[in-house]
């Protein structure tokens, strides 16, 4: 693997080989010296032209318990916000001499403009960009089911048959594209619900249920996984549904809802939430959760992912 | 091209003795643990494992685990990038334990030496020993083996294949004459 | 100093072969066999002979925007396209919405020589799509001109798109309307379907397009005027138009070669050379268009040339701008597209990029089947050539073409404008000797 851009390339070998690394470096996680020197002497930027603390210092952790020197650019403050073009930027990181550049930008397709453009020789991560793909939360989202599912038997697994609804704003939501690509790939069933505003355009075509009514979905599909995504406060006034108690009535993970899923079915969430509104405080708390789990993954994840994009010989690993 | 130079019997006779050597150093099987390097060296360390607890079958199981050095390796510029594979460490931990590293072959001692680093994250063992089926020569480290199997002077341009029956279909080490590419070696 | 010229062998769009001589701006001759008499001769045999081209759509960006196209290098570019003529878009800085800034596109279009330039005037003040500009004083001006468009834009108020339509009638003029439903296109950055969906990126839907001809040939029919659609891009499009036409509504209609060639599986790559609007749409659009094309729904071809600084590409898609070069590539992608394709012939092609937008736009000059005593703009095309597309096909100031690296067939060898060669084997002539011979020609046809 040279980058990380998106999971819809991801192939299943490699989507495993992800998973399997990254429950070595769970293990890691677990011992009293965390910090592992295999990047040492290498460079990470995470180039952040979006505000995001959680995933910035999931991936800041990742790369320094890897050893490697962590540089954390953030578009705010910087000559970014003067003007300073993607380009500039990119071949700023390049003579500097960063080994891998972790992105997260508001554009679609930035991270493949920076992989494909020739502007800087880095393994490039993708952590968010427009309403494309978020690939690591897609591989922790993952990697969470595989642990609750499989527990220690987990190494080698897929998701086969296992059944995924996904609630709410699929249509602004990255974390729902490439949960769906990675989830596929991994032989698991994905159900979108959402009010028809809220789904994207042709998703019809896409590999995934589609239904407009979360009750009948949880009692019909029978879900494994139910993955409640986050409602962005600009959403709320432009005319995508009514108003946020409408929402939350029609489509929220309530405490009412909550009951009815299977014991064993888990509740998801990628955070931050907005507790009352897609989900109650009751349901985000619960055993059933892995709001907690799913942060400390994250870390696995991106060490995983870092450590196979940045540890071999680059030329050979094309 | 290749010539084996152990058999089956012999890597059993081997094994044996170094289970024997083990014992008498550490005297008997407490506070010992086992740590064997993947992937040969974990079947190696649980055969270990397992004479040992023949030899004294009054003393509590002796313990064994596995020790993932690819982390800690100094050549991961140099090579395609690996899978880790897991690490395991016996309950009750290294700490004040005396940890016998168990490999297939010694080469160079990189492996070793990454080993080193590995153990050094896990806890503070009491002491680490060494114990290889076959040691080859050619150190590029100064580091040495405390319980060897077998040494078999070799060129460089040799290759050491290791062959044990629950992964390989075979029970043998042979060496092959010029730089083929053949699997495992250290 | 003025060059007479002799064509041999030239293939006619009708597919005769036929010599052609060129004196003093026109066709002196046809026949076979001619003798030189001192003429400058052109081998045109296995060459196809066409009257020279015509752009109803160009954006040349002066004044305003010289770093990214003027009108000096947006002629030459179109000379090197086979194009004697170019209609000028509205959307420059200041915007050609009065007659001294539509007399001066114009003036330095003359000045030039590459080309006629035609300027377009802006339908609204400042393209503001808010109140009428000075169409009469346009009309009326120098630069006389005849074809209004707020293009880039829509005119998307309905009563003032009515009194626009209604307007123009009274000076002979047409509005070219540039079909976008505004709200229906916020931020929009690409076709939208299932792959804006899966690349997140906003989708330009294709009701968008649609809606707005729909209303306004019913406008065009209601109040009895002449209106042009620029740049269809869907399938639906075609469907309005083609009903339109049977009603009898006087609608006219134009695409652009990358809408007949290219589609937006290309945008996969993020790279904003594909980034134009209206978007480039899906493979049943094309098909639809070009079908439009060949039962006459659609009347003609036109670039949308449209210039941008590398800068402007070369960046975030959703950051990039909208828009292709098109002149220098207009005529091979169109071969490539619809002749190679067997979708159109020859004479079609002078129809669809000649004689119709000539017509639309009331330029005289561009509407000979090569008789004798027509005006001499005329285009050679070498129909056999196939090639890559390259840098060193652009000859504009801007690089941003979307066939770079394509393989596209025919070569534009010689291009002729007012009887003085424009593009000599392929290869633009100098700039001082063009902008003589237009000085020339001014003085003794102005």
């Amino acid at each position: 693997m040279r980058h990380l851009l998106s999971t819809k390339d991801l192939s299943r070998d490699d989507a495993i080989m992800i998973l399997d690394v990254a429950e070595d470096m769970s293990d890691v996680q677990l011992r009293e010296v965390k910090k592992l020197p295999t990047l040492r002497g290498k460079t990470v930027v995470n180039l952040f032209f979006e505000d995001s603390t959680r995933t910035r210092i999931s991936f800041e952790l990742a790369a320094k318990r890897l050893s490697a020197d962590v540089i954390n650019f953030s578009a705010k403050g910087s000559s970014v916000s003067k003007g300073e073009s993607l380009k500039d930027t990119a071949q700023t990181l390049a003579a500097m001499g960063a080994d891998g550049v972790v992105i997260r930008h508001s554009s679609s397709g930035s991270p493949q403009l920076l992989a494909d453009s020739g502007w800087i020789d880095a393994g490039i991560v993708n952590a968010g960009d427009g309403t494309h793909e978020h690939p690591t939360q897609a591989l922790l989202d993952a990697f969470t089911m595989r642990r609750r599912i499989h527990g220690a038997a987990s190494r080698g697994r897929d998701l086969s048959g296992v059944s995924v609804l996904i609630v709410g704003d699929i249509l602004h939501s990255r974390v729902a594209r490439s949960n769906l690509w990675l989830l596929r790939t991994l032989g698991a069933e994905v159900t979108f619900v959402a009010p028809a505003t809220l789904l994207p355009f042709g998703a019809e075509t896409w590999p995934a249920g589609i239904r407009y009514d979360l009750d009948a979905a949880i009692a019909e599909v029978n879900p494994d996984v139910v993955m409640m995504l986050r409602i962005q406060s600009e959403r709320m006034n432009a005319a995508f549904f009514p108003n946020p108690r409408e929402y939350a009535r029609v489509w929220g993970l309530d405490d009412e809802r909550l009951a009815r899923l299977r014991p064993d079915t888990i509740v998801m969430h990628p955070g931050p939430m907005n507790r009352g509104l897609e989900i109650s405080s009751r349901a985000a708390d619960s055993a059933q959760s892995t709001v907690i789990e799913q942060v400390a993954n994250g870390v696995s994840i991106r060490m995983a992912v870092l450590y196979l994009l940045l540890s071999g010989d680059r030329e050979g690993s094309a | 091209m290749a010539r084996i130079v152990l058999q089956q019997a012999d890597i059993a006779r081997a094994l044996t003795r170094i289970s024997h050597e083990i014992l008498e150093s550490n005297r008997g099987s407490s506070n010992l643990v086992l740590m064997g390097v993947p992937t040969r060296g974990i079947l190696l360390a649980r055969r270990i494992a397992d004479i040992i607890d023949q030899i004294e079958p009054d003393s509590a199981p002796c313990l064994v685990g596995s020790l993932d050095v690819t982390m800690y390796r100094d050549d991961l510029a140099h090579q395609p990038t690996r899978a880790t594979q897991q690490t395991q460490v016996p309950a009750g931990g290294i700490d004040g334990k005396t940890v016998v590293l168990v490999d297939d072959v010694l080469f160079s001692g990189r492996t070793v030496r990454s080993a080193l680093d590995a153990l050094n994250d896990l806890g503070r063992p009491r002491a680490v020993r060494l114990a290889v089926l076959v040691d080859r020569g050619h150190r590029e480290l100064p580091i040495r083996a405390d319980f060897v199997g077998k040494n078999l002077p070799t060129s460089t341009k040799e290759r050491i294949n290791v062959r044990l029956s629950e992964t390989d279909g075979a029970e043998e080490v042979s060496i092959e004459g010029q730089a083929e590419m053949t699997e495992d070696g250290e | 100093m003025s060059t007479q010229y002799l064509i041999v062998g030239a293939t006619l769009p009708d597919g005769s072969k036929s010599d052609l001589r060129i004196a003093n701006g026109r066709i002196t001759e046809r026949g076979t066999g001619l003798k030189s008499d001192g003429a400058a001769m052109i081998d045109a045999n296995g060459l196809i002979a066409l009257p020279g081209l015509v752009d109803l759509h160009t954006h040349l960006r002066e004044p305003g925007f010289e770093q990214s196209e003027t009108v000096l290098s947006g002629t030459r570019a179109a000379a090197a396209g086979g194009f004697t003529s170019v209609f000028a878009m509205a959307n420059t800085m200041p915007v050609a919405d009065t007659s001294g800034v539509v007399e001066q596109v114009q003036s330095l279009g003359d000045a030039a020589g590459y080309a006629t330039v035609r300027p377009i005037g802006a339908v609204t003040v400042g393209l503001a799509g808010e109140r009428l500009s000075e169409i009469g004083a346009m009309a009326h001006s120098r630069a006389a001109v005849s074809v209004f468009s707020d293009d880039g834009k829509c005119v998307h108020d309905s009563l003032l798109m009515r009194r626009a339509l209604e307007y123009v009638k009274t000076f002979n003029g047409v509005i070219a309307q540039h079909a976008q439903d505004p709200r229906l296109t916020e931020k929009s950055q690409m076709n939208e379907g299932a792959l804006s969906s899966e690349l997140g990126l906003a989708g330009w839907p294709a009701v968008a397009e649609e809606s707005i001809i729909a209303r306004d040939v019913l406008l065009a029919e209601h109040v009895g005027a002449r209106l042009h659609i620029c740049h269809l891009s869907t399938a639906g499009s075609v469907d309005v138009m083609r009903w339109a036409k049977a009603r009898g509504i006087d609608v006219t209609a134009e695409v652009t070669p990358h809408h007949l060639l290219l589609t937006e599986e290309l945008v996969r790559s993020y790279d904003a050379r594909f980034k134009v609007n209206p978007p480039l749409r899906r493979d049943e659009d094309v098909l639809a268009l070009r079908a439009g094309v060949a039962d006459g729904t659609i009347d003609i071809i036109a670039t949308d040339h449209a210039p941008h600084p590398d800068e402007a590409k070369d960046c975030e898609w959703d950051h990039a701008a909208f828009g292709m070069v098109g002149l220098e590539s207009a005529l091979s992608v169109t071969q490539t597209a619809l002749v190679d394709t067997g979708i159109v012939g020859w004479n079609d092609v002078a129809r669809l990029l000649s004689h119709a937008p000539a017509r639309i736009g009331r330029l005289a000059g561009h509407t000979h089947d090569f008789a004798v005593g027509s005006p001499a703009n005329i285009t050679l095309t070498d129909p056999s050539a196939s090639s890559t597309f390259g840098l060193a096909n652009l000859v504009g100031k801007s690089r941003n073409s979307p066939y770079l690296g394509m393989t596209l067939s025919g070569s534009v060898r010689h291009t002729f404008h007012h009887g003085y060669a424009t593009l000599t084997d392929g290869v633009l002539v100098d700039p001082a000797e063009v902008a003589a011979h237009a000085t020339e020609w001014r003085t003794t046809h102005g």
